[in-house]
């Protein structure tokens, strides 16, 4: 590693590797637990955490109010109308479940690695999957024009006799996206239960005892109860990663399974993948970077994570890159006349700049991560993770909007205009999103203390381990 | 169910993983069987040190997925063919490449929800009440001590006797814990 620019004293390098570390030094059992619980547990609440928790309030009011009038006027009052009957909403929903991946990327697939980092940013980045994952699912369900009665989205029997659409794409996000959440949740509890313990053990107050004490279920740290947790983590682990993949690949066939150039391309069920993981690890960013600052925690999430995260952004990214240059390369290649058009207009007509903000946001300026200077620079990684979460919002928006403005017939080409209530909408629902991430980091322990002290040295049992006693023989020997 | 009365156990409070996996190991290979080990986070050696070497989660979990898998695809099958039987332009009804994503969506979802309840059911939680939570240093269990319990139902078990049996590991302190 080159330690340019790093003063060797550094005592967040690692002596013997020259990386920065995982967790600071100096750490023990007692004080991870003593810091990340005091968070929740103090009786003090910061005045900054009222003051955000007011602004996103802000924004929840104007969700209910833009909801409300959608609820009584009917999705008129957003900016659909032919040739564009998907907009904001349908943007939006890919837009936040993308978001959601990269929780259970870090929780799912790293943990099948044994990317041990991400154990400090692992709870928050799964508490934000399931954030998003509520944004994204109000959107469907409040286009669907009659919410009321999107329960007719289920098969479950009823008086009418009639049963859903089995081979429609949109009957798969459905279970796709309800399995998804009801996943998240499960193994975002899962992993929180001994936490819960430690918190109701510590905890002073008689509501706070109560109330960890019934969400901790009578957790008492058996070594036997941990080796089935562990076993039941790691199978959720490998149960969550074919079905996150699984999740963006049923949203790509939204678009994918249409006949309509633009849309109908094979490569979508990767590309959306990899964007959706590139959007996600850019928004853990966009959070982690001021937690740690506000909570003092730069020495759980460290530069290591910002540095490794910014290596997968840059990866993520260059897939997206590639999506991008084969969806043009088979504009041209396949040699049809309308996907061609739908390439060229794309690039070159009246929403030609739509295209320019994608590829600036998306490709051009995040190859700055290339740099080491920022990826470990906080400042630079939260402006960095900004602009890609604008590049990927703007992706979905070339895709659904560019695509259906213009098709096959010039006389019913049209164009598209957001409302005021969907701009309302979107930016209801990330007050939604920021205000239950004040709830969480408020009272639940955000980082998940259990698998820090995992990572402390002193959780290794030094062998070699000495038996005193005469030694029994089992059967078998 | 009676509650029972008396002594549960024994527990021994240590400072490190080492030494409780070093009591853990000696107390299995003299003979006791049923003894636990409480840690502050997952410590597979004290699992193997008192003999618990696998789990039955996995098993569960497969079954679970299975029957996901079959539940769905059934559905599907007798919804299209019989209950409600649509013609998609023409496509097949028995269209079983489509639904194998629904149905795939349930495999995960039974086993994923398999594997979570199947694990605390196995555990026997929810439990609030457990003897060793009257015991007072108990509740650093779940911050940074090691505790190794020798429980009153192994038949090894007397109580002075197991007393000086686990003084030998130099426990921090060793506490009688009632039911």
């Amino acid at each position: 590693m080159a330690l340019k620019n790093v003063s060797v004293n550094d005592p967040m390098l690692d002596p013997v590797t020259g990386e920065y570390r995982v967790v600071g030094p100096g750490h023990t059992f007692k004080s991870i637990t003593e810091k990340i619980s005091r968070i929740v547990l103090t009786n003090r609440t910061p005045v900054g955490w009222f003051l955000g928790l007011l602004i996103a309030g802000g924004g929840i009011t104007i969700l209910l109010t833009a909801v409300t009038w959608l609820f009584l006027r009917g999705v008129g009052i957003w900016g659909l109308d032919m040739p564009v009957a998907w907009g904001f909403a349908i943007i939006n929903f890919v837009w936040w479940i993308g978001i959601g991946h990269a929780g259970t990327l870090i929780s799912a697939i790293l943990l099948l690695f044994k990317q041990e980092w991400r154990n400090s940013i692992n709870r928050f980045a799964e508490a934000m999957t399931i954030f998003a994952v509520v944004c994204a699912g109000m959107f469907p369900l409040i286009h669907v024009g009659r919410p009321w009665l999107a329960y007719w989205l289920f098969p479950y029997p009823n008086s009418m006799a009639v049963w859903p659409q089995f081979r429609s794409p949109l009957l798969w996000d459905v279970f796709a996206v309800s399995t998804y959440a009801t996943i998240s949740v499960v193994f975002w509890y899962i992993g929180m239960i001994p936490d819960l313990a430690t918190m109701r053990d510590r905890a002073q107050g008689k509501f706070a005892q109560f109330a960890f004490g019934l969400f901790a279920i009578g957790w008492r740290g058996s070594v036997r109860h941990w080796m089935r947790y562990e076993t039941a983590s790691l199978l959720l682990a490998g149960l969550a990663t074919p079905l996150v993949l699984s999740v963006h690949t049923v949203i790509s066939f939204d678009f994918a399974v249409a006949t309509l150039p633009g849309w109908h391309t094979t490569i979508f069920p990767p590309y959306f993948v990899a964007g959706a993981v590139y959007s996600g690890f850019a928004m853990v960013i966009t959070l982690a970077v001021p937690i740690r600052k506000f909570y003092h925690l730069e020495d759980m999430i460290t530069t290591r994570h910002l540095d490794n995260m910014a290596k997968v952004m840059l990866t993520t990214g260059l897939i997206v890159a590639y999506g991008y240059a084969m969806e043009l390369f088979m504009a041209w290649f396949s040699a049809s006349h309308w996907e061609y058009f739908a390439f060229w207009n794309r690039l070159f007509g009246p929403m030609g700049w739509s295209y320019a903000v994608l590829i600036a946001c998306n490709i051009a300026i995040p190859q700055l991560m290339w740099l080491r200077a920022v990826r470990v620079s906080p400042s630079m990684m939260f402006i960095m993770s900004f602009i890609v979460n604008i590049g990927m919002w703007f992706e979905r928006f070339v895709i659904v909007v560019t695509s259906l403005y213009r098709d096959y017939l010039p006389s019913s080409w049209g164009t598209y205009k957001a409302t005021r209530w969907d701009y309302g909408t979107f930016i209801g629902t990330l007050g939604l999103f920021t205000f239950l991430f004040f709830l969480f980091v408020r009272f639940i322990p955000m980082i998940p203390m259990s698998e820090v002290r995992m990572l402390l040295p002193q959780a290794r049992v030094k062998p070699p381990v000495e038996p005193l006693g005469e030694p029994v023989h089992g059967a078998g020997d | 169910m009676a509650i029972p009365e008396g002594t549960y156990g024994l527990l021994a409070e240590f400072d490190t993983a080492g030494d409780l996996v070093r009591a853990a190991q000696s107390s299995y290979n003299a003979g006791w069987r049923r003894l636990d080990c409480y840690t502050p986070y997952p410590c597979e050696e004290a699992a193997e040190a008192i003999g618990f070497h696998r789990n039955y989660v996995p098993a569960i979990t497969l079954i679970g997925g299975l029957m996901g898998l079959t539940a769905m695809f059934l559905l599907e099958t007798w919804i299209n063919l019989l209950a409600y039987p649509l013609n998609i332009g023409g496509r097949e009804l028995f269209s079983w490449v489509a639904f194998m994503i629904p149905a795939y969506e349930w495999t995960i979802l039974f086993a994923g929800l398999s594997a979570a309840f199947g694990m605390l059911a196995m555990c026997g939680l929810p439990a609030p009440y457990h003897p060793l939570f009257n015991a007072p240093n108990f509740r650093t269990a779940s911050t940074d001590k090691f505790f190794l319990c020798l429980e009153a139902r192994d038949p090894k078990f007397e109580a002075a006797e197991s007393r000086t049996f686990l003084e030998a590991f130099k426990p921090v302190s060793i506490v009688e814990v009632e039911y």
